[in-house]
């Protein structure tokens, strides 16, 4: 055989091989597994430990392989979860708790109420919440196996709403052996006693995390409803694919190569919603919040006149068209309480309900001493979210006279520059936004933005003894009632002294194949319940 | 390869961005995120740090990634075979489709076929890749559903499980380098087919092919075999675009990944990974230079 000859033929041999692969592919894929639920989350997951990290995507592997002893449904009321049945003394001082029968772990280890309590201590050293519970609580102590008592120095009416907190940090729970990890060291075993195990050997980050039903999880017989219920597996393996280009995720949905797409880009949803085979599906109907947060330390933001002047120029639809796109993917919302959570309430919020009034915020810039000095606001440009906002907010200033400055960063960065508390020619900043999903912004003490605790409060630092004060009298309160009327009280008070300013409520949808039913509507991505035909 | 870890070591300890901050997120206070940094020995100075780091990877231990608190070595294993499958049917691709254009194209030099060859060149290195491959996942997976969209399966499953995933991702790339090389390869034969030796070989009646092949493109692969192992290297340190358009586990999304999210230490396991993956690619083009023209000696 010549050389040419023998070239031709490795060349015609090797499209032939080609060939053969393409037109054997449908029948490779067509073997997929009816019970694996492949999704592609929101994010990479990086860290099992949710407890060490806030990250969303923590806590949603968390809700995977983990329980809680209690739980939100979606009236936001706390209910029983891996607690059977519970006492409250008469004096609200002491809690009794006793766990369900046949809970154990996927070591199938039994689930103790030692492992509560240890549970519970670590997430208390990390969680604000968990902060505010352990104040109260004077001591745990292990009844016996299945039950424990919690006993309080003063009443707090949060013991169950803390124990069913909904996003991070949530109190899982763990085995006792593993809980005993300090609280600032990642975690290396994920045995929970939730509805899925976790299979670490199949893990690889950046690509793929794998769980498997939990065969011995005994769910609760109530329907689920938001962490709440029933939470049966009925899939046998899910596995989360992180695919980092949208446009190649929403081809893989399309093309019926997973079955679950978290979060796509509001840009392609009109193409997703095209696809007959696709539901593009609002599972999140609380959303998120924008906000407008500003640094206390260094002027002219620290003067609550200049913050007012950007009170009077937020026009929240132009924030959320940018977000979100379609308006059915968008409300207004005045409060600083998630829309649609019980606290919620336009109290206060005049000013952001009036007429924009450039000329008014331009007098208000001059009162509080603005003369053309340089205003720095930090953006993430990989975070669209963040970006869309922080271009709006420039604009904003621009038109009202001031000389803005947008510091690109990616996101990594930009968190770690908000955290300065120097003047703006050592690295300092004046402006960020970011964004907070309804769960974590739905009351006093969940919302870190409002905080004004100086030192202590949230980037950006406010301090407004009258803001704290609230917020201690909030937890006090006796009641649901009581606490929407301080909730109402203390947001009167946050509009004057403006320790942030929402830019509006969004959802981010969701989109499936159609051949999945299920799904639960719910803040949090949940996979128990769903079913693949 | 010392030279490149001080200079990688210092440059992260420059470079803004705290990994304890990312961790600690939004609740985190100053004293937790104190306690996270100390945790993770970030508050040590820098020679402690740099020293530290230095005596493990002397004893084989690139250390644990701060987020997933696995070890560096496992994160780099998971992904060369990834980077390593990509490499070789990119390259396979390549060659296949490069060498004879470009011989072709110096063989008919000034002619349609060289226009057209040098045309096909010129496109293939301007076009995107994120492009290519989108109009490759269009037509190939969602229109003529041929090949799987993205997703990578390991060899260990079967060589005809693993090869449908390779190909989308091998050809979107392939354009790239296929033109690379496709021209090299006529700019090189082109000098060579001038040659003295070239005009002997045809007046002693060998046929064009043989000409073409046994002498020429021998005589004018030391600078493709150069291109080619430039390519290569290139290849191992990374094609982040391509590996996210297709989803692909490879060394180029973990290093950026760990780029954005501050983790060091993977971040200077692979930069040293990569040095060596240089350096080895290097030395064997030099090896190889010695095979293909026996003038080259060291």
């Amino acid at each position: 055989m010549t050389n040419v000859t023998r070239v031709t033929v490795r060349t015609a041999g090797a499209f032939a091989l080609l060939a053969a692969i393409a037109l054997g592919m449908p029948a490779a894929r067509a073997d997929d597994a009816q019970k694996t639920l492949k999704f592609i989350p929101q994010a990479d997951l990086r860290s099992i430990d949710p407890i060490w990290t806030t990250a969303y995507i923590t806590r949603n592997h968390g809700y995977m392989v983990y329980d809680t002893l209690f739980a939100l449904d979606a009236n936001f009321v706390p209910q029983p979860q891996m607690v059977d049945s519970y006492t409250v003394s008469p004096d609200k001082l002491k809690y009794t708790f006793t766990l369900r029968s046949g809970l154990k772990f996927h070591d199938g280890a039994p689930v103790r109420s030692i492992d509560c309590i240890a549970s519970l201590k670590r997430w208390e050293k990390r969680d604000p919440q968990g902060a505010k519970l352990a104040e109260f609580t004077a001591s745990m102590d292990a009844v016996d196996d299945k039950s424990f008592t919690m006993t309080l120095k003063e009443p707090f009416s949060l013991v169950l709403d803390s124990l069913a907190k909904l996003s991070s940090n949530v109190p899982f729970i763990m085995p006792e052996r593993i809980a005993n990890t300090d609280a600032f060291q990642q975690i290396t075993d994920a045995t929970g006693s939730g509805p899925f195990k976790f299979v670490k050997e199949e893990w690889v980050p950046g690509n793929k995390a794998v769980y498997v039903k939990n065969l011995d999880y005994v769910p609760r017989k109530e329907p689920p409803s938001y962490a709440a219920g029933g939470k049966i597996a009925k899939v046998d393996r899910v596995e989360w694919l992180y695919v980092p280009d949208a446009s190649t995720a929403s081809a893989a949905l399309a093309a019926g190569e997973v079955d679950y797409y978290e979060q796509p880009p509001v840009d392609l949803l009109p193409v997703l919603e095209k696809n007959k085979d696709i539901v593009v599906a609002n599972i999140d109907p609380k959303g998120s919040q924008g906000v407008l947060r500003f640094n206390f330390l260094n002027p002219p933001f620290n003067n609550v006149k200049a913050r007012e002047a950007l009170l009077y120029l937020v026009d929240q639809t132009d924030y959320l068209r940018a977000i979100a796109g379609d308006p059915k993917n968008w409300q207004t919302c005045l409060s600083m309480y998630a829309c649609g959570t019980p606290m919620a309430t336009d109290a206060g919020a005049e000013i952001l309900k009036g007429k924009r009034d450039l000329a008014k915020a331009k007098a208000l810039l001059k009162e509080a001493g603005y003369n053309g000095e340089r205003v720095v606001m930090l953006t993430a440009t990989d975070q669209p979210i963040v970006n869309n906002q922080v271009l709006i907010t420039s604009e904003l200033l621009r038109q009202a006279g001031v000389d803005v400055y947008v510091e690109a960063n990616d996101w990594g960065t930009m968190i770690t520059r908000r955290a300065s508390k120097e003047p703006l020619d050592k690295g300092g900043w004046n402006i960020f936004h970011t964004w907070t999903v309804a769960a974590d912004t739905a009351t006093p003490l969940l919302n870190n933005a409002i905080r004004a605790s100086g030192a202590n409060a949230w980037f950006g630092w406010p301090d407004d003894p009258k803001i704290e004060a609230l917020r201690d009298a909030w937890v006090r309160a006796p009641d649901v009632e009581a606490q929407k009327k301080i909730a109402a009280d203390l947001q009167v008070e946050a509009y004057k002294f403006i320790p942030y300013i929402p830019t509006g409520q969004f959802i981010l949808p969701s989109a499936y194949r159609k051949n999945l039913s299920g799904v639960i509507i719910a803040p949090v991505t949940f996979l128990w319940n769903i079913e693949k035909h | 390869m010392l030279v490149v870890a001080i200079f990688v070591f210092s440059l992260l300890y420059l470079s803004p961005g705290d990994p304890a901050i990312i961790i600690g997120g939004d609740t985190a206070t100053p004293a937790d995120i104190a306690h996270i940094r100390a945790k993770l020995g970030l508050d040590r100075p820098f020679l402690v740090q740099f020293g530290s780091w230095l005596w493990n990877v002397v004893r084989g231990d690139l250390g644990i990634s701060i987020f997933t608190n696995l070890p560096v070595s496992r994160l780099i294993l998971q992904r060369v075979e990834p980077t390593v499958a990509l490499t070789i049917c990119t390259m396979l691709v390549t060659i296949t489709v490069a060498i004879p254009m470009g011989v072709v194209a110096a063989w008919k030099a000034g002619t349609w076929i060289d226009r057209l060859v040098m045309g096909f060149a010129v496109l293939g290195f301007s076009f995107p890749v994120f492009v290519t491959g989108y109009l490759l996942i269009f037509s190939l997976s969602i229109w003529a559903d041929l090949l799987p969209v993205q997703g990578y399966v390991s060899i260990s499953n079967g060589f005809f499980a693993f090869l449908p995933n390779m190909v989308l991702p091998s050809l979107a790339l392939g354009m790239v380098y296929t033109a690379l090389i496709a021209r090299m390869t006529r700019a090189s034969m082109l000098e060579v087919l001038s040659q003295d030796y070239i005009r002997t070989a045809h007046s002693k009646g060998l046929s064009t092919p043989a000409v073409l092949l046994g002498h020429a493109l021998k005589n004018a692969s030391v600078p493709i075999v150069t291109t080619i192992g430039i390519g290569l290297a290139l290849l191992i340190s990374g094609v982040v675009v391509t590996e996210s358009v297709f989803a692909i586990p490879g060394l180029g999304r973990l290093t950026v990944d760990a780029i954005l999210r501050r983790d060091y230490p993977i971040i200077q396991g692979v930069i040293l990974v990569f040095s060596a993956a240089y350096v080895l690619v290097n030395l064997a083009i030099d090896v190889c230079y010695t095979f293909l023209d026996p003038r080259i000696r060291y």
